[in-house]
């Protein structure tokens, strides 16, 4: 579904992607682990057309999107919760999800993908009204993927669901991911620094290491990967 | 008593023009963190529009309220076309570049269309006569006698019209919606599918229009123009945005009422003179007790 083949891209003389060929399979969840810095939001950006790469391709649904636009993108089916959530905190629960489902022409009802947003995360239909800013971090988490499932996108990319939430949120977080994926079909690449999380949800997963992939595999061998389990599994990770 | 309410009523009405003007400044400000220096002179052509259409509708015998309509549509739709070209061409291939850019840019292009105006239509002032004639008298048996002319009463409401539509579209509709995402995060609003380039291009669009109605106020409130009224009006519908606090849309229309109001009544009670000196000062003062404007909220960023 998703074919990022040799991508370069580079921060004016800085190379933060040396090399990445990643492929995500309709249905999947593929997760894709590494410490900070270690380019993933970059992946992802580039996806998302935010960065252009110097080199490569990204094929999505059999279309070069490399050097496409990204509100372009979002409208072929990927749609993207960032880093750090980036919730407009000035507009209302209510603006955020709306401000989601923009890609459409008039005449849409999006009415119903709002309620069902509320119905994956209650809490939101009980902020609605409230400004985004005054969200608590989890929550935002929620809005900002539900935000992203507003485009009705074919491909989620979720970068770093579980930063600076707490523990009791993020298995709130995993559990409504994993339900986007059985439920509503929808296929996920996952960006995570929570490894052992994101590798148990994974139907395959990468390793990440300064730009370059290093590691590749289903979910379950890269947890029992001794390598991995050293880096990022032991001690907290 | 008769003599204030007299002026209160000038000072709204110079205060529509102010606030009309005043909008694009913030709205620009907003969304691309620029003073679009160029806002005033596009007031100007908007005047100019306006009196050419005048003149042109003049010639044929349609009822006066088609004219104003009319010269009001043709008007927008003009300076609309000013506004995004000017956009286009001196702006955004700037975007990404350094701050200072495009401000030096925004000079340029009013120097250009200061000149523009003045190599096609002249240097001399044009002037017509009165459009809009007829008046309301108040207090008829006291010694003052308070004038309330159905220009004056036109220009307010058509300028409440325009601010409640603008504010419908600002608040209730996916563009405004769209328009205060952009205000925010421009990389996030593309990731939600929103086409930033448009959405500045549309900002642009509307600024220029409301400056346009605003330039035909002018038109019809004095009579007479030249290629450089926009420059003092710019500077002080600048000055009105800043005033309310730049960013904030309530803000420049309340700053644009509250210059006119000062100037006006600078002007009847001390002296008519030193008005822009008061109009200036009184920015002064406020900015030293509100740094961030009247309605201006800090910047106090969660992370």
């Amino acid at each position: 579904m998703l074919d990022i083949k040799n991508i370069q891209t580079f921060y004016g003389k800085i190379q933060a992607l040396r090399d990445v060929s990643i492929k995500v399979n309709s249905g999947e969840i593929v997760s894709l682990i590494g410490a900070n810095g270690a380019g993933k939001s970059t992946l992802l950006m580039t996806v998302s057309g935010i960065n252009k790469p110097r080199e490569g391709v990204i094929i999505f649904e059999g279309k070069n999107i490399e050097k496409e636009e990204p509100h372009k993108i979002v409208k072929l089916g990927i749609s993207q919760s960032p880093e750090g959530r980036r919730i407009f905190s000035k507009l209302t629960v209510e603006e955020n999800l709306k401000l989601g489902s923009n890609i459409y022409e008039n005449g849409r009802n999006y009415l119903n993908d709002i309620k069902e947003i509320f119905e994956l995360f209650p809490v939101l239909s009980d902020r609605k009204t409230q400004r985004g800013g005054t969200l608590s971090g989890g929550e935002q988490q929620m809005l900002a993927i539900g935000r992203a499932l507003m485009a009705r996108p074919k491909m989620l990319l979720l970068d770093e669901p579980s930063l600076g939430i707490a523990p009791k949120l993020v298995n709130q977080i995993f559990v409504a991911i994993k339900n986007i994926n059985k439920e509503k079909k929808v296929t996920i690449f996952l960006v995570e620094q929570n490894a052992k999380k994101a590798l148990e949800l994974a139907d395959r997963a990468y390793v990440l290491v300064n730009g370059k992939v290093t590691i590749q595999g289903t979910g379950q061998e890269l947890l029992k990967n001794q390598d991995i389990q050293a880096a990022y599994l032991e001690g907290g990770g | 008593m008769e003599y204030f309410l007299q002026q209160l009523v000038n000072g709204i009405t110079l205060g529509s023009i102010y606030g009309l003007i005043a909008i694009g400044y913030t709205m620009v400000y907003g969304i691309i963190g620029m003073i679009n220096f160029a806002h005033g002179d596009i007031f100007m052509i908007g005047a100019f529009i306006a009196i050419i259409s005048f003149l042109i509708f003049g010639l044929t015998s349609i009822a006066l309220p088609f004219i104003l309509l009319f010269v009001l549509l043709i008007s927008m739709l003009f300076t609309a076309c000013y506004g995004w070209t000017v956009e286009k061409l001196a702006y955004k291939p700037l975007r990404g570049s350094f701050r200072l850019a495009p401000l030096i840019s925004a000079l340029g292009m009013s120097i250009v269309l200061q000149n523009f105006v003045q190599v096609a239509q002249g240097a001399r002032t044009k002037a017509i006569h009165p459009i809009i004639t007829g008046k309301f008298e108040f207090f008829k048996e006291s010694d003052f006698v308070v004038i309330v002319s159905h220009l004056q009463i036109f220009m307010v409401l058509l300028t409440i019209a325009l601010m409640a539509g603008f504010t419908f579209l600002i608040t209730k509709t996916d563009l405004g919606r769209a328009q205060r995402a952009c205000e925010q995060d421009k990389t996030m609003a593309s990731l939600l599918g929103i086409n930033v380039d448009r959405t500045i291009s549309v900002t642009f669009i509307i600024g220029s229009s409301l400056a346009s109605v605003a330039g035909m106020m002018f038109v019809l409130y004095y009579g007479v123009i030249d290629f450089y009224i926009g420059f003092l009006a710019g500077i002080k519908a600048f000055t009105a945005a800043v005033l309310g606090g730049i960013g904030s849309l309530p803000g420049a229309m309340l700053g644009g009422l509250i210059i006119g109001l000062i100037e006006v009544m600078w002007s009847g009670y001390i002296s008519s003179e030193y008005k822009d000196v008061a109009a200036f000062s009184v920015l002064i003062v406020t900015l030293i007790f509100f740094p961030t404007g009247l309605l201006g909220k800090p910047e106090i960023e969660k992370v």
